[in-house]
């Protein structure tokens, strides 16, 4: 059985969103943003405060990712997602805020999934610890915003063809719940 | 007794890190391979695929596999006729890993607890040494990713929760860890020891080459029927779904207490990256 794949474009339409399904893959290109722990802080705390965010986030598709230095020659060094449950707790704003989508790896909260259903937003799982592999899909990179916090500095990725799994839907799909269970044997 | 000079220390340090982080050992591609051949889920076997495909990329292209490039562990075993001339054994080690992570632009991840300041220079490594008999070294460098690092586990338990206490621990384990440690894992096991030595333990079975039997039959029966638990769970790989959840379990052994059983579970990430020198 092969895995048919869909080519789609960020910063996500909400028609895109609507159509994904959990355990399709997707090629991902256009213009999308990183950020993980650190300047997931910075970012809600921000919101919270009642501040503007130095970027927008807009229908954006956000990576967990803190990249190795750039070697010579490259765009960027090599990067794969961060465990996304660490970013659960300022997931729900960010998303309440316009985030369309969000690339890491591992499950999210009850908390996260009911914000993407409300508000429209899709959870694509990377391949973690393919980080060369990833890293060849990246064409640009610049840092936007908070430059201080070194690999955790958000930066504005442009991407080709990058190869995700759609992990958890808007409508009640997540792989992490379905995929285990089609393939566990029972004792 | 033989004299070895803290310069080629730090040199042949600095050469580990680099290629500890960007080339996958044979063992671990090997197991991969041999996963692929079992995988019935087609997004596992996109995603065993693409690993294959990641380790090739860093090899050629001479870029790290993983973003996490680690905090610096390394293995010593110290002939008890070497003699270090030069300085400070530890601050030979200490400068090889400062220099592989700049000139390997690997990234530095290490900081202070509290402050949570990143050192900058990946500094100070985790070293782990052993007096042996002879007169050479050997340097094991193990660069610890900490996606699969915070899902390990040390469970003191009671004499009474005996072996199949332990072997439902490491399973259950496995199955809270998900998709967050990048399945298909390796699976660390330390049994008996001090709360500490069996942590040790674990995190040194990680060291031996995938695909190899444990030289003690009671344990290597013990991991067998631990991974055919582990890979009948279907996490699969990345926690997607599939047959692959882990590529070897490992289990190391040591006498422990009349009360008590500690077992310690250190989850390593299919990115098992380890090199080795001897001087």
């Amino acid at each position: 059985m092969n895995l048919e794949t869909k080519k789609i474009q960020a910063p996500l339409e909400n028609e895109v969103v609507q159509n994904l399904r959990a355990g399709e893959t997707v090629l991902l290109s256009g213009v999308i943003i990183t950020g993980r722990d650190a300047a997931h802080k910075k970012m809600v705390d921000l919101i919270n405060s009642g501040n503007d965010l130095p970027f927008s986030i807009k229908e954006e598709v956000i990576y967990y990712v803190g990249p190795t230095p750039p070697p010579p020659g490259r765009p960027i060094g090599v990067l794969k997602s961060a465990t996304s449950y660490r970013m659960d707790q300022y997931a729900p704003v960010l998303i309440e805020h316009g985030l369309k989508g969000m690339i890491g790896k591992g499950r999210r909260s009850e908390e996260v999934k009911s914000a993407m259903e409300k508000w429209g937003a899709i959870y694509f799982a990377a391949i973690g610890g393919a980080g060369a592999l990833m890293s060849c899909c990246i064409k640009e990179a610049e840092i936007i915003a908070w430059d201080e916090l070194g690999p955790e500095a958000v930066r504005r990725l442009v991407v080709e063809d990058m190869p995700l799994i759609v992990a958890t839907d808007i409508h009640g799909g997540d792989l992490y719940i379905t995929g285990p269970r089609q393939f566990r044997i029972a004792d | 007794m033989r004299t070895i000079s803290t310069d080629d220390i730090t040199a042949t340090v600095r050469n580990l890190c680099i290629e500890a982080c960007t080339v996958l050992g044979t063992d671990v591609l090997n197991q991969v391979r041999k996963a692929l051949e079992v995988e019935t889920s087609p997004t596992g076997r996109m995603v065993l695929e693409k690993i294959i495909q990641n380790a090739e990329i860093a090899s050629s292209e001479n870029i790290p596999l993983c973003q996490d490039t680690g905090m610096a562990v390394v293995f010593l075993e110290i002939g008890q006729d070497v003699h270090v001339n030069g300085g400070l054994l530890y601050d030979a080690i200490n400068e090889g890993v400062r220099q592989g992570y700049r000139d390997g632009y690997l990234r530095k991840s290490t900081l202070d607890p509290i402050t949570r300041q990143n050192r900058g220079d990946n500094t100070p490594a985790v070293i782990h040494p052993e007096i042996v008999s002879g007169a050479k070294l050997k340097i094991i460098f193990a660069p610890k990713g900490f996606g699969s690092e915070n899902m390990s586990r040390v469970m003191m338990f009671p004499p009474s929760a005996g072996i199949e206490g332990a072997k439902d621990f490491i399973v259950q384990r496995v199955i809270e860890s998900g998709g967050n440690p990048c399945p298909p894992i390796v699976v660390g096991v330390g049994l008996g020891g001090t709360f500490e030595k069996s942590a040790l333990i674990a995190k040194k079975a990680l060291l031996r080459p995938l695909g190899s039997p444990n030289s003690d039959s009671v344990l290597d029966a013990l991991e067998k029927e631990l991974l055919e638990k582990i890979n009948s769970t279907g996490i699969g790989p990345m926690g997607l779904g599939g047959n692959t959840t882990a590529l070897a379990v490992h289990i190391n052994s040591y006498p422990t207490h009349i009360a008590s059983l500690p077992v310690a579970v250190n989850i390593q990430c299919h990115s098992c990256r380890h090199a080795e020198a001897i001087l």
